[in-house]
């Protein structure tokens, strides 16, 4: 799979630690929500590092977009979300992954759950699922600490109004006085909860920390969710 | 070469370039990567087979394995998501011990797993001492996480090919491409010639 070279149109800042990017890239072939991209930088004595990002954006898009969280000792993380601005060029290849994907024609409904960052190609699903003005159902519930580290929080409050689309959301270190949502780690009650019935056969994607996603998955399935149609997607501390 | 522009680099004063595969970074947690829920799996439910292209197929027990000649190796792992860790501890048995006796034809290997994973290889990449079924991980039984009770060990290619859960090969005349290598990632996967996706 070749490089190409992409240019930074802009640098949004999202919450606090998290940038999206947008990119032109020249030739890009286009994506399914949930794919990934590779990411290389290039030090001028030489010296390269890579890492992966989920891809923000929609295939509806015009624009490929990375969204990235920038981590303490992320080499890569916090050049991106830090230094990087409109204009740089950025070497990437993709779009990569092919099962950690959703598209109008795999149904539903569709059950999200993301934890901190692990939002991002849910994201692109829930873009993708309003763009195409589906009828598919969709709940998404998204795991952060507190609400300023929620990403793309008026676009998920806005995308909750559209019909048959659900979005929930847990607190789990600091709520906001008459906070109505949910205010603790995600356990089985939690899912219980906010999830799909089994009966529904919801298609679930799951995508967070690793002991974020082994508790989520953990509940589907003993919830009597099928495990075959329980998609997961783990990042360790330095997994990105 | 692109150059990064304001792009120095934080990571270089780690890893020695001949344990370091291009691309890779070093990293001291354990990442876990999985397609799907985590299978739960009792030692006392587990198999290991070998079928396919065999004279007579055959099966290991948890015990049966146990009772076999045990190898504590510790090895190198990258993984394709760009973390390498080195001198990482497994317990297992080598696959040469399982093999040993069998008569086969064929040249190539789909390795199946609890949760429907599978990925294939040349059956000469799990033999000569470089293919374990792990059950220990530094010391302890091997974590479900991390594909307990049972995964393979193919530490020389990327570390998806060390199917977690694993429950038996198939010897096959024809290469059938597993779970990743269906969906794009390399068909062989040598980190050391950053063999990551189809075409690479």
């Amino acid at each position: 799979m070749n490089w190409s070279i992409a240019t930074v149109v802009d640098v949004l800042a999202e919450t606090d630690r998290t940038v999206s990017i947008v990119l032109g890239v020249p030739g890009w072939p286009g994506h399914r929500a949930g794919q990934h991209v590779d990411v290389r930088l290039t030090a001028e004595d030489g010296y390269q590092a890579q890492r992966s990002y989920s891809i923000a954006s929609a295939p509806d898009d015009d624009a490929l977009v990375l969204t990235v969280e920038r981590l303490d000792d992320g080499e890569v993380s916090s050049y991106l979300a830090g230094e990087l601005r409109a204009a740089d060029e950025l070497e990437l290849r993709g779009p990569i992954g092919g099962y950690f994907v959703w598209d109008g024609s795999f149904g539903g409904p569709l059950m999200l759950i993301g934890g901190g960052s692990g939002i991002v190609p849910l994201r692109a699903m829930l873009r993708h699922r309003v763009a195409a003005a589906g009828a598919v159902p969709v709940r998404l519930l998204y795991s952060a600490r507190t609400l300023a580290e929620v990403i793309y929080k008026d676009e998920l409050l806005a995308a909750a109004q559209e019909p048959g689309v659900d979005v929930r959301f847990t607190l789990t270190r600091e709520q906001p006085d008459g906070w109505d949502g949910y205010d603790r780690r995600v356990d089985r009650d939690l899912i219980a909860d906010a999830a799909w019935a089994p009966a529904d056969r919801p298609l679930a994607y799951v995508c967070g920390p690793t002991a974020f996603v082994e508790v989520a998955a953990d509940a589907l399935v003993s919830l009597g969710h099928e495990p075959g149609r329980i998609r997961t997607e783990r990042f360790g501390p330095t997994g990105r | 070469m692109h150059i990064s522009r304001g792009f120095h680099g934080r990571g270089r004063e780690q890893g020695d370039p001949s344990r370091v595969p291009p691309g890779q970074y070093l990293t001291s947690d354990f990442p876990v990567l999985s397609a799907g829920p985590t299978p739960r799996v009792s030692p006392d439910d587990w198999t290991f087979s070998i079928r396919g292209q065999v004279d007579e197929p055959r099966s290991w027990s948890w015990a049966e394995l146990q009772a076999l000649p045990r190898e504590d190796v510790t090895v190198d792992i990258h993984c394709v998501t760009k973390w390498s860790k080195l001198d990482t501890d497994w317990a297992g048995v080598s696959l040469d011990t399982l093999l040993e006796g069998v008569e086969t034809a064929a040249e190539h290997v789909l390795v199946y797993c609890d949760g429907g994973y599978t990925t294939n290889l040349p059956l000469e990449d799990i033999t000569g001492g470089r293919a374990w079924l792990a059950y220990g991980y530094d010391g302890d039984p091997l974590d479900p996480e991390h594909g307990g009770p049972v995964r393979l060990l193919v530490p020389h290619l990327y570390f998806w090919k060390s199917a977690k859960w694993v429950r038996g090969i198939e010897l096959r005349l024809d290469d059938e491409p597993g779970f990743w290598e269906g969906y794009g990632y390399h068909n062989y996967g040598d980190p050391w010639r950053e063999q990551r996706y189809a075409g690479d």
